[in-house]
């Protein structure tokens, strides 16, 4: 079944915008991991926005599990997309933890109880159980999102979208998203769409799409993708820092295949090296 | 509940802290009530007395409340002077160009200061024993009924509670762009008042341009989680009367039969 899927849609802005989008066509398979990639300006936090109605299409159909977005199904689509955004602090709306991960089971009208263990639920999902009580604006900026993707985990959602929730974040920060996402779509079976430009955080996916003004321009397997490095470069996009490296050791004249795997490049590394001393 | 950085509140465990912040609203409410209520010095020993009472329960350092009272000292001396100078009484003291004192002013201006101090010391208890966040869902809870005629209770707690959670945000905003219009050379030590009021200018821009646009994105977040206003809500944090309550409910009761009492009846040796 397509958890989301995206026909023929246009949309734009404003009348005079620059950016458009114009005959979109794009599906997300229920369960699938999917990472949209893009320059900034590409179109793919309006994909995000699309998604959930936040925006509205101005042509074309956008459905979730076969609803069509729009009208009054919107609260009901709402409660099966969720949605992380970039910046935590601006998506926390109460100044306790468990306060915060409540509000959107709060909305929803759940009673007591359920509220209760849904907040047990989702804080156990992102790791954060003990600091239920704690205040947000102490924490760090991954513990931060990991409360604001608790905070939709408790509407269970089943699709997740991650408007580049990981953009203002350290690189540990980023790791502790990246972690609790994939552990979501393996073990809670979450359909995950995780948009962002960092092409290391695209490897996990199942299939990779990559965006540029307003169109998809490339679609397949993250390692496909990569291979194209090329047409990556086009869409201002690079590899990931091991393709990258493995590009700088050839260029060097080190003789490696073109990988994205650490530890089959160390591999081979050790082998040249090793050949070249004997 | 011990971790909110801002605000007044002192962050101990004890038997006022823990009571229900709806009831310490009322009590507030009531006190004040009780202290212009009470027409002598007995009536206001009873006041005394309870506020002593609930000092001795919270845990609040002392040294902190008297602090409490030192902002609003000019204004008690003042008045109180002004009183002393001008209460028109019979029992003359002293009489000089325009001033008369007076005993009844004496007593008046004593009674005075009495029931400022007294107003601001449990105002204050309220805050140093109750989280930002507790007053809040107690206020929401005590204007419930005005649901009735369609005043929009849930939308204000709401408001009041999103703006205490970015206070702390917008603080270091405000930091932040200091610093970086320090960076660029922006004064904000020297020069006269007028001076500095303008120094805030350029660090007020940037602080509204960038609140309106955290709204904006809170704004999304609160659609994106299904946020419809105060309809078909429910409420998981429930406010609940205890035992401990009950006590303080009975205080504040005896509190007021007090003063009435004294009031009516009027023994008043003072």
């Amino acid at each position: 079944m397509q958890a989301l899927e995206f026909k023929d849609v246009f949309f734009c802005y404003s009348e005079d915008a620059a950016f458009k989008i114009e005959h979109l066509n794009f599906s997300v398979e229920e369960g699938e991991f999917v990472a949209v990639l893009g320059h900034n300006g590409s179109g793919k936090s309006t994909l995000a926005r699309l998604s959930n109605g936040l925006l509205e299409a101005d042509a074309g159909e956008i459905s979730v599990f076969g609803t069509l977005l729009g009208g009054k199904k919107l609260y009901e689509i709402r409660k099966q997309v969720g949605v992380v955004f970039q910046n935590p602090d601006n998506q926390t709306v109460a100044s306790m933890v468990e306060d915060d991960v409540a509000f959107g089971a709060e909305n929803v009208g759940l009673p007591r109880k359920e509220i209760g263990e849904r907040i047990d639920f989702a804080l156990k999902a992102v790791g954060m159980e003990e600091y239920r009580n704690a205040t947000v604006s102490r924490l760090s900026g991954g513990q931060k999102q990991r409360v604001a993707i608790a905070g939709v985990l408790a509407l269970k959602p089943k699709i997740m979208i991650l408007d580049e929730s990981t953009a203002m974040l350290d690189p540990r920060g980023r790791k502790e998203i990246i972690d609790v996402v994939q552990r979501l779509n393996r073990e809670e079976k979450i359909t995950v769409l995780l948009i962002t430009h960092f092409p290391e955080e695209a490897l996990l996916a199942d299939r990779a799409v990559v965006m540029s003004q307003g169109k998809i321009v490339m679609e397949g397997k993250p390692s496909e993708i990569f291979e194209r490095h090329e047409e990556l470069l086009t869409y201002q996009l690079d590899l990931p820092r091991i393709g990258k490296i493995c590009k700088k050791l050839q260029a060097g004249g080190m003789n490696v295949s073109d990988t994205l795997d650490e530890e089959r490049l160390t591999e081979e590394i050790a082998q040249c090296v090793l050949r070249q001393s004997i | 509940m011990k971790d909110v950085a801002f605000g007044q509140y002192y962050p101990v465990e004890s038997f006022v802290h823990r009571l229900d912040p709806r009831l310490k609203l009322v009590f507030l409410i009531a006190y004040i009530v009780a202290i212009f209520l009470a027409d002598s010095f007995c009536g206001l020993a009873v006041c005394a007395g309870a506020l002593i009472l609930i000092i001795a329960f919270a845990r609040v350092p002392l040294r902190k409340i008297l602090r409490s009272v030192r902002g609003i000292l000019f204004l008690v001396v003042f008045t109180a002077v002004l009183n002393v100078l001008f209460y028109t009484g019979d029992t003359v003291w002293a009489d000089w160009w325009i001033f008369t004192i007076t005993k009844e002013g004496v007593i008046f201006s004593a009674r005075l200061i009495l029931r400022l101090i007294l107003l601001v010391m449990c105002s204050c208890m309220l805050t140093y024993t109750t989280t930002p966040v507790a007053l809040t869902d107690g206020i929401e809870s005590l204007l419930t009924p005005l649901k009735w005629i369609r005043f929009p209770v849930h939308e204000l707690a709401l408001i009041m509670s999103i703006a205490l959670r970015f206070i702390p945000i917008l603080m270091d905003e405000t930091e932040r762009i200091k610093n970086a219009q320090k960076a660029r050379g922006a004064d904000f030590e020297s020069g006269g008042l007028v001076k500095k009021v303008r120094a805030i200018i350029p660090i007020l821009i940037p602080l509204l341009l960038s609140a309106f646009r955290r709204a904006d994105e809170l704004g999304d977040a609160m659609d994106a989680r299904c946020y419809t206003g105060g309809k078909h809500r429910t409420k998981y944090k429930k406010l609940r009367f205890s035992w401990r309550d009950l006590i303080a409910f009975f205080l504040i009761a005896a509190v007021m039969t007090g003063v009435v009492l004294l009031r009516v009846y009027g023994w008043a040796p003072l």
